[in-house]
């Protein structure tokens, strides 16, 4: 029998998640929509005036990026944890972390990246300025992917619960809000012409905060989800 | 032979209901043992202590002749659990779901013998197959193809025969059989009565050992 290295585990886990997420298309597809449809009723409601549009886009934008990453993570562990192949994973010999990691990591590639992606189309219909789009979609790079593994943490918790959408966002809105402010307020600072720098670099330093210690807490956190 | 698995005075409850107490059982290479009882006897209960998904017990369990807390590692990698689960992604074909089952145990397997493995179970056409076009019955076969491709020495598992046919049926029992034959550990819960012959050690958890 050949035994696989750490990395052919993470690699075939990534593979395994993205398959099966674009196969079943909603998974995916619904928060991307929810973005774009909900970006696109403010400047109805709001009205089109350019000026009082461009004021409010970076905070609109983050917002609901922010709410349509929330809606993502429920699935992250559920369809796992209902067909039995959560047990799988966690009676691996292999480390759970990096086995953790590549499952967030399948995550945002589904989620958090198209939301990145799509974003300046959105910024666009915002009438958000030129000058602060690059700055939103580093900003969003960055941020939805602390929002994928703060989610994880939430939806690890919560996922041997049967209604466990409500608690989720209990859990977790509090632990987004640093993430929102740093990332909204880099992007205001680009459109002001002030530095921004700082502020990306504090989101830089969230990010790697949650990549040391989330992938721990989502073990720790799946196990005793499964423990029952 | 040695014991492989020592269990020593086992006790679990839950909601306050005591399942089993100073449950005491051993087995060696080469032996099968069904757990029985009512619905709700814990039998689910016990196999998932085992495998190490609960920690709801106290008592010893020892593996090799070492605590097993102690060798979480090598047990893991000899030990095939069998949940009543499906075990599978319905979106991915059984090739699919049947490589990674694989890879999560770090174990690197060929085309060839993961093919080889679904022949075994009788779905030798549908490979390539997203596995929800396929029936209960079917789904069940795939996840007991991982029998086949994942090598281990003690089976866990939890209801085999659900949703197998007569047929079927008593082939697990063969394939059991077989794997005992050779030195491989089996524990199973089943209301079903085992055709196997090779002796059965039969624990009922809503009484006692027979």
């Amino acid at each position: 029998m050949k035994r696989m290295g750490v990395s052919a585990v993470f690699v075939a886990i990534l593979r395994r998640d993205l398959r099966s997420a674009l196969r079943s298309g909603s998974e995916w597809a619904n928060p991307l929509l929810f973005f774009a449809i909900v970006c696109t009723l403010f400047p109805l409601g709001i009205g089109p005036d350019a000026r009082q549009l461009a004021l409010l886009a970076p905070g609109i934008l983050w917002v609901v990026a922010l709410l349509a990453s929330m809606m993502a993570t429920d699935s992250l562990f559920r369809s796992d944890y209902d067909d039995g192949t959560l047990e799988q994973m966690l009676l691996s010999p292999m480390p759970m972390y990096p086995l953790v990691l590549a499952k967030i990591l399948a995550h945002w590639l589904t989620s958090g990246l198209p939301l990145c992606l799509m974003s300046p189309l959105l910024a666009v219909i915002l009438q958000m300025p030129m000058s602060g789009v690059p700055v939103l979609v580093v900003s969003l790079l960055i941020g939805s992917a602390i929002l994928s593994f703060i989610g994880a943490i939430g939806a690890a918790l919560t996922v041997g619960l049967r209604k466990g959408g409500l608690l989720l966002s209990l859990i977790v809105l509090p632990l987004y809000i640093p993430v929102l402010i740093f990332g909204s307020a880099a992007v205001k600072s680009a459109i002001d012409g002030v530095v921004y720098l700082p502020t990306l670099a504090l989101l830089g330093a969230l990010f790697m905060l949650a990549v040391a210690l989330a992938p721990l807490a989502v073990a720790g956190a799946l196990r005793i989800s499964v423990d029952q | 032979m040695a014991t492989a698995l020592e269990i020593r005075h086992l006790y679990s409850e839950r909601d306050e209901r005591v399942l089993f107490a100073d449950l005491s059982i051993n087995l060696r290479p080469g032996e099968i043992l069904q757990l029985a009882g009512p619905n709700g006897s814990g039998k689910t209960s016990l196999l998932r202590i085992l495998a190490g998904l609960s920690s709801r017990y106290e008592g010893d369990i020892d593996w090799c002749g070492q605590p097993l807390r102690h060798q979480w590692v090598d047990y893991r990698q000899r030990m095939l659990y069998f949940s009543h689960g499906s075990g599978i992604k319905p979106q991915l074909t059984a090739v699919e779901n049947l490589r990674w089952s694989c890879a999560m145990r770090g174990q690197a397997v060929t085309d060839g013998e993961i093919y080889a493995a679904l022949d075994r179970v009788g779905l030798g056409g549908f490979g390539q197959q997203a596995c929800y076009t396929l029936s209960a019955g079917q789904q069940r076969r795939v996840n007991l193809a991982r029998l086949f491709c994942i090598d281990a020495c003690f089976w866990l598992l939890d209801e085999p025969f659900t949703a197998i046919d007569l047929a079927g049926v008593a082939e697990i029992e063969h394939w059991i059989a077989e794997f005992a034959e050779g030195g491989g550990m089996v524990m199973l819960t089943t209301h079903h009565p085992l055709a196997i012959d090779r002796p059965v050690i039969r624990v009922d958890l809503g009484g006692g050992i027979s």
